[in-house]
């Protein structure tokens, strides 16, 4: 997917301008936090799980060189075929190949984040596929030709009358009123049944790789992961190296962590593993099977003191808890993942200088952090990409000799005093009738959207000096 | 003659207070010495660095935080009226500065305090001047550092409660920030500007009419909304309500 992140504020600024959308970005802001808390509260012991699976997450970062090989020597004793890509080219030419090996014409497909990273779905119809998302939310901003806003909800953004008129414009069936969600539904349910009755191939996305079985774990709400899995003759997942667990407890542990998470919900309606393809004797199934396995940076990242990032379950938390994902929506951010785990991603597996805004769209609240299922500490991953971001140079020049010049005053106690005291004091007498500023040279940052709030009096440290003086 | 077993604390001012609102370091320690507490201020401090750290500028930060160690470490505690200014001493100092430093700054953080936190947690403040006037509805901002860092949020509202008899008025999402973020607010104005109108509508709502916090950043971020939205709430440091300084202007107001 091509980046756009450089334009994440002027995209903000028309987001937080779509006073329908802000309306409906608000109440998903005001609720996901609310599901999420009362599962986690009926959950009980939440903390000590996200504590052990983020134990055994680490172990198996730590570890990835060895529960891949064995997650690769199980898998193919079930009959998959098992591939490595490097890049994101590499997985798109690798699915290609497999489906032009079985002269497939149609794919149908399920919902996942990283065939959205490295753009597949364009490459296989550039090379004359028909593919069709079969997640619903997928599904509208497929036929809408937009890009997902959200990781779990990525048709979050559509509003239900949008997605009617989106319906009765893109489906040729003729007179209708699709005047319910259910009659919504029902419609796209009849026509993506076609779709998974006529696919050649299914490709399909993972939350987890379990290393002692070969297996591998997703998680949906919708099922349509098991269509595109069971009808197809081919399946084709594509995940990515870090997605490794050593056991299949693990895996549900995590399970249990990402769906309270995600949706608030105790359990989605479907979790399923995928073992391999059809065996002797079994009426359904894959005749074929593959795997997928991306890096495309993720070695660097697990090399990096981002590496805790790798331990991210995509479940969209963090989005639903940031405020400034909920002002300016996922679009905003110009990538495939959004909100503070897509503002650390994005750098990482892009540009830091292209998304330079994305580490400084973060006002630390740490709310994040404090719902992050894999206790990531965002918050500061995301610092310290500003950090990087200092060190290369790539902050704004007035920003950085600004920051400079704070701290060269603050190690000069003297000079500090005899700056603030004599602005204070100048801007007391000033402002003390009007009690704050609308316009201040040189606080244009602040001053554009608030007034500046006049100082009391002179500074604290002229007043406690003199009364010290005069006490003694 | 002082009492000998007091406990020694000496203020961390913050820069905020310093400059924009000395009237709450002065609250602070009539608060403190309330407590019995003695209260000393290390005359050479300036500010904690947060504005560079958070922006990145690690190397900048690192002779600020350094410093601030060395005027600090002597006391038995350090206590400041800002989550954010006791968070960055307590929890960042640690990150930024390795090696012998780090211990330093480990040893400063475990007597490092805020305010309202210090006043219920580690010494017991249990009369507060009798104030007059009556107070007005009082809603209350959760800053982000405070609550997420130092888990202030029971505090300051028991030091209202009991202190000052203000039942607070609680409004929807206090937990979510206001926008401010320190350098955020200038870098993201227009993001900054929806999360402070946010913030002061579900005040409003409240029905207060007043906001108070533990944080000057967030305080002067909404007030300042206030004065240029035409929004007529009143926005106070919780350290002035506890000491009874309410007949100072507020944030943003005239004489």
């Amino acid at each position: 997917m091509k980046l756009q992140s450089q334009h994440f504020q002027a995209k903000t600024a028309e987001a937080l301008a779509d006073t329908a959308g802000v309306a409906q970005r608000d109440v998903l802001a005001l609720f996901a936090p609310m599901l999420r808390d009362a599962a986690v509260q009926e959950f009980g012991s939440f903390e000590a799980l996200r504590q052990h699976v983020k134990h055994i997450r680490q172990h198996s970062l730590d570890n990835l060189d060895y529960y891949l090989a064995r997650f690769e020597l199980e898998a193919t004793n079930n009959g998959n075929q098992v591939h490595y890509a490097d890049t994101s080219e590499e997985m798109n030419s690798i699915v290609l190949d497999i489906c032009q090996q079985h002269d497939a014409r149609r794919v149908a497909k399920g919902k996942s984040m990283v065939t959205e990273e490295t753009g597949l779905n364009d490459f296989l119809q550039r090379g004359g596929l028909e593919v069709v998302e079969t997640d619903l939310g997928e599904y509208i901003i497929q036929q809408a030709g937009e890009t997902p806003s959200h990781i779990v909800g990525p048709a979050l953004h559509k509003s239900e009358q949008q997605i009617r008129e989106l319906f009765l414009e893109k489906h040729a069936l003729g007179e209708r009123e699709l005047e319910t969600t259910a009659d919504l539904v029902t419609e796209a349910r009849t026509v993506l049944r076609e779709h998974f009755l006529k696919a050649d191939v299914g490709i399909i996305g993972s939350n987890a790789l379990i290393a002692e079985n070969g297996y591998s774990m997703l998680v949906t709400n919708e099922g349509n992961g098991d269509l595109c899995a069971n009808l197809p003759n081919v399946l084709i997942i594509c995940t990515t190296l870090d997605r490794v667990l050593p056991r299949g407890e693990d895996a549900t542990a995590m399970q249990r962590l990402l769906v309270r998470s995600a949706t608030g919900q105790p359990q989605t309606c479907y979790t399923s593993f995928y073992s391999g393809p059809r065996r002797e004797g079994e009426l359904d199934g894959p005749l074929e099977t593959h795997i997928v396995l991306l890096d495309n940076k993720r070695s660097d990242i697990l090399a990096s003191d981002y590496k805790e990032m790798l331990q991210c379950i995509r479940c969209g938390a963090c989005l639903n808890h940031c405020p400034i994902f909920a002002a300016a929506g996922g679009h905003s951010y110009g990538w495939v993942y959004s909100g503070p785990m897509g503002s650390i991603l994005t750098p990482l597996l892009t540009s830091l200088e292209a998304s330079e805004a994305l580490p400084n769209a973060c006002s630390s609240c740490g709310r994040c952090e404090e719902v992050c299922p894999a206790a990531i500490p965002i918050p500061d991953l995301l610092r310290d990409l500003r950090h990087e971001q200092s060190r290369q140079k790539i902050t704004a020049p007035r920003w950085r000799s600004g920051l400079k010049l704070h701290a060269w005053l603050a190690m000069r106690p003297a000079l500090y005093q005899f700056l603030t005291g004599t602005t204070m004091t100048i801007l007391h007498r000033f402002g003390r009738k009007k009690g704050s500023f609308s316009k201040l040279p040189l606080a244009g940052g602040w001053t554009g959207k608030r007034d500046f709030p006049a100082p009391q009096s002179s500074t604290f440290m002229q007043q406690y000096k003199a009364r010290s003086k005069a006490d003694e | 003659m002082s009492d000998p077993s007091a406990p020694r604390v000496s203020l961390f001012v913050t820069c905020l207070a310093d400059l924009m609102r000395p009237s709450v370091a002065f609250a602070s320690i009539r608060l403190l010495e309330q407590a019995g507490c003695i209260v000393d201020v290390p005359l050479q401090q300036t500010c904690c660095g947060q504005p560079g750290y958070n922006s990145g500028d690690y190397e900048s930060t690192i002779p600020v935080a350094r410093r601030t160690i060395e005027l600090f470490e002597h006391a038995e505690y350090v206590v400041a009226p800002s989550g954010s200014c006791a968070g960055m001493l307590r929890e960042h100092y640690p990150k930024l500065l390795q090696g012998e430093w780090r211990e330093r700054a480990l040893a400063l953080a475990e007597k490092t305090f805020e305010l309202t936190c210090f006043l219920t947690d580690v010494v017991k403040l249990d009369s507060a001047p009798a104030i007059s006037t009556q107070m007005p509805a009082v809603t209350y901002h959760d800053s982000c550092a405070g609550l997420r860092e130092l888990g202030i949020k029971e505090q300051p509202r028991k030091l209202l409660k009991e202190l000052c008899n203000v039942e607070i008025k609680e409004m929807q999402q206090t937990d979510v920030c206001c926008g401010f973020g320190g350098t955020f607010c200038a870098k993201m104005p227009d993001i900054s500007a929806k999360m402070v109108d946010d913030k002061l509508k579900n005040a409003v709502a409240s029905g207060a009419s007043m906001i108070t916090g533990g944080d000057l950043g967030c305080l002067f971020n909404i007030a300042g909304r206030a004065r240029r939205e035409g929004i007529d709430i009143e926005v106070r440091h919780v350290a002035e309500l506890l000491s009874g300084d309410l007949y100072s202007p507020a944030i943003g107001e005239g004489e």
